[in-house]
């Protein structure tokens, strides 16, 4: 007989005030730095100092949201006495932190700062709805996911989505600035937000930044794909059985690899190989939301 | 997966040729069709297509993964789903369409990578090529005056960053980097690895189910399971003689924390094992992530519940039926629903459907339902029915079902006398003087699955390679780097495969280096 594994339902309330904290910190940042933006397309783009110094501000902001988020992750793991991923609300918490902790440490030798308010914007959502959907309370793992596995399998995943989730916010910036329906209309609205685009750098630096972060996820994503496939031998008498949450992710490896293809493909502008790289990171977002939720599989872990 | 785009800025030949005549030749057809199945342009339609027609498979539920899922979808939609069907989407991954897909994907894979293989060994074995006309019209140039030429420098420099060298009088051609076609190749080469191990692995593999109850022996062969779905290559004879006895089967709940109160944390069972019949008895257990390592097999545990043991009297007292009974659970619970068959009975043979509840509670309606899955409180509830059994027509019968179409119901429902209840251990008087009932022990039962598939070690060996190929692919950057002298100036350009932007820094510093006097 196994003992049961105890639970502490006190620590999981307080996590939970914790991330609620830091969702507050990550709303501020995220008001500061879109501040900061239209300021920079209002203004004098990269020389605005008052858009420089909000900046800054947002940055820190964020940085105190991350450590928040960081200490909410930890103590919902104390608090269940076991790795903080085992659904969908922990996924959430832990992904966010994992998001932004990469984002923050690669602001320290890369200038990405101009997409801060996106991830910020992000960050309010995921950790809002994590709050608000996918909350549930701090219970043991079932037999199914009590293994090793789950700490690896499922952390690469969060690290692959992190990954993918900045290289999807720098394609989707890309594409904008290449939309020519509103960079030459002459409209109010989209002349503002022309300007507005004009801050960010130019598409082929885009283009070369999100391909890197897409190559470190596609790599972490393979992995997942293989860790998950030797964790489903072991757990499920096969190692590819088209699961629900299999297919979706051989599907989102599969839409990867036709964006790699298509960056060397001959003919193909960079635009289209973008809307690849939004159109992937999307399936992500369908595989984690309607797929945990209303499809059935063996992937059922959402708690909910 | 054709070879990567050659620079934009290479002068397109094909204008200065002369334009001929369509060949409409079968043979030229042929041709065209190879080199679009094989173009860079292809494959990534045929990826796009292979991850659309993925979809459907996670929409609609699917024969192989979730069998009854479909007859419930027949059930509840039945002309949506014989129109679906014809379309093979409970079957999507082994539709012909999809088929069609990735068999294409494959051929498309293989024909682009196999010639690129020599193309490959050639460039390993070889200087890297003259410098292009233009030099200008590369991703990155810099051009210097016609004093700044220390080739010995320059070439000094590349080979510190460990290009492949090879210079003339007035040119020096540069590459390095070759490991990010060799992992390219190998990324692709395994892949084409892991579909034939998968497909292999399919065909000499098998996978079977068998129930087990407590103190039951499995011996492996085909007669002992209850279901065999058998690759088409495997040969039926070929069953290693291993037997498995379930010793028993326990679950481990949880009544420590309020949180998961009552639910299942642990579930083991343990068995005793024998290679071949002669072999010593070895002592092991399976759990769900545990799976038991025989030879020729891995066991696991996919499913459980309860086997009462039920005794039939006749009114005599002779036996008429005795043995524990496998119930199919109905929920989290543990209600479970099993048929008891007496086909030896006199004069007329009988069956009970049968409910079994662990641990049985009220619901405000007034039936019965179980309220956790360990039998704290255990009861049964039978139907009874007398009539024909239709054992004796020789037809397949499933032994969890009685089909009571042509029976008589003599207890429980309308039949006017009440359903029998028995609490462990009890015994009870059967209607219409058919005799009696005993609920005599409770055992537990466990499914078991055992697979085989001698290529999956191989399909993990692939993977991994392929992982490898992966990495080794995406962040090795390769470059050619040129100088060229002419009598007025001294150029240095520089090519590259992957998108990096260190390029223009490689250029400079050759400048530099070029730039330097010899001491």
């Amino acid at each position: 007989m196994t003992p049961a594994i105890a639970l502490n339902p006190e620590l999981a309330t307080i996590s939970r005030v914790i991330i609620l904290v830091a969702l507050t910190f990550y709303a501020f940042s995220f008001i500061v730095l879109a501040w900061a933006l239209t300021k920079r397309a209002g203004g004098q783009g990269k020389k605005d100092k008052f858009a420089n110094r909000l900046d800054n501000i947002g940055l820190v902001l964020m940085g105190v949201g991350v450590v928040a988020n960081g200490a909410g992750v930890l103590t919902r793991g104390i608090a269940a006495n076991r790795v903080p991923w085992a659904n969908m609300y922990e996924f959430s918490i832990s992904g966010a932190f994992i998001a932004s902790a990469i984002f923050l440490l690669t602001l320290l030798f890369r200038d990405l700062k101009f997409i801060s308010s996106f991830l910020a914007g992000f960050l309010v959502l995921i950790i809002g709805s994590a709050n608000t959907l996918f909350y549930v309370q701090v219970e043991s793992l079932l037999p199914a996911l009590q293994d090793y596995w789950l700490v690896i399998h499922v952390s690469v995943a969060i690290l692959a989505t992190a990954f993918f989730t900045i290289g999807a916010t720098l394609s989707l910036i890309h594409i904008l600035k290449e939309t020519k329906r509103i960079t030459s209309s002459k409209g109010k609205a989209a002349k503002a937000f022309t300007k507005l685009l004009k801050v960010f750098p130019k598409s082929e630096k885009l283009e070369r930044t999100y391909y890197q972060f897409n190559i470190i996820g596609f790599i972490l994503w393979s992995f997942t794909l293989i860790a998950g496939a030797i964790w489903a031998d072991k757990a499920w008498h096969r190692f590819w059985g088209w699961d629900t949450k299999e297919v979706w992710t051989f599907i989102i490896w599969t839409i990867y690899a036709a964006y790699l293809h298509a960056t060397t493909t001959k003919g193909w502008d960079g635009k289209r190989a973008a809307w690849l790289s939004l159109i992937g990171f999307l399936a992500i977002i369908f595989n984690f939301t309607i797929v945990n939720l209303y499809f059935k599989g063996l992937h059922v872990y959402s708690g909910i | 997966m054709s070879s990567s785009r050659q620079s934009k800025y290479v002068v397109r030949k094909e204008y200065s040729e002369p334009i001929e005549a369509p060949d409409l030749s079968l043979k030229s057809w042929a041709r065209w069709l190879w080199r679009q199945l094989t173009s860079m342009r292809i494959a990534l339609f045929l990826l796009m297509f292979l991850a659309i027609a993925s979809v459907p498979g996670s929409v609609f539920p699917q024969r192989s993964a979730d069998p009854n899922g479909v007859v419930l979808y027949f059930k509840n939609n039945p002309d949506l789903a014989l129109w679906l069907d014809n379309f093979q989407l409970f079957d999507v991954y082994s539709s012909t369409w999809f088929s069609a897909i990735y068999i294409l994907l494959f051929i498309s894979l293989i024909g682009c990578v196999i010639p690129r293989v020599g193309v490959h060994y050639k460039a390993l074995r070889s200087d890297p090529p003259a410098a292009p006309t233009n030099l200008s019209r590369l991703l990155s140039y810099k051009k210097l005056d016609a004093t700044e030429k220390n080739l010995e420098k320059a070439i000094e420099y590349l080979k510190k960053r460990k290009f492949k060298v090879v210079s003339t009088k007035t040119e020096i051609r540069a590459e390095k980097g070759y490991l990010r076609e060799t992992g390219n190749l190998f990324f692709h080469l395994s892949l084409i690895g892991v579909l034939i191990a998968v497909g292999l692995g399919g065909g000499l593999s098998y996978a079977g189910q068998r129930v087990l109850v407590e103190g039951d022996t499995f011996v492996n062969n085909e007669a002992s399971y209850d279901f065999l779905a058998p690759g088409l290559l495997f040969d039926k004879n070929s069953f290693e003689p291993f037997s498995l006895r379930l010793d028993s089967f326990s679950t481990t709940y949880d009544y420590k924390n309020p949180n998961n109160y009552g639910k299942p944390m642990d579930f083991i069972a343990k068995v005793s094992t024998k290679n071949s019949p002669t072999d010593l008895e070895t002592k092991g257990q399976i759990r769900v992530n545990e799976p038991l390592h025989l030879p020729g097999a891995k066991v696991y545990i996919t499913g459980n519940g309860y086997a009462p043991e039920i005794v039939v009297r006749d009114k005599d007292g002779v036996v008429s039926f005795s043995g524990p009974v496998v119930f199919l659970p109905q929920d989290g619970n543990l209600t479970s629903l099993g048929a008891i068959k007496v086909p030896d009975a006199n004069p007329d043979q009988f069956g009970m459907l049968a409910f079994f509840y662990p641990t049985v509670a009220k619901l405000d309606t007034g039936a019965l339902t179980s309220n956790h899955p360990y039998p704290w409180d255990p009861l049964m509830t039978m139907n009874v029915y007398v009539g024909d059994l239709g054992l004796d027509t020789g037809m397949a019968v499933n032994a969890y079902k009685l089909d009571t179409h042509t029976m008589k119901q003599v207890a429980g429902g309308k039949s006017g006398t009440k359903a029998l209840q028995l609490k462990y251990g009890e015994t009870v008087e059967l209607p219409q003087g058919l005799g009696t009932v005993e609920f005599k022990d409770l055992k537990r039962f466990a499914s078991i699955d055992i697979t085989y598939n001698p290529l999956d070690v191989w399909v993990l060996f692939f993977a991994l390679t392929t992982l490898f190929g992966l990495v080794l692919m995406l962040i090795i950057p390769r470059r050619r780097v040129w100088v060229k002298i002419s009598k007025d100036s001294v150029e240095v350009g520089a090519l590259t495969k992957s998108k990096d932007k260190t390029l223009d820094k490689l250029v400079k510093d050759v400048a530099k280096s070029l730039k330097k006097k010899s001491k």
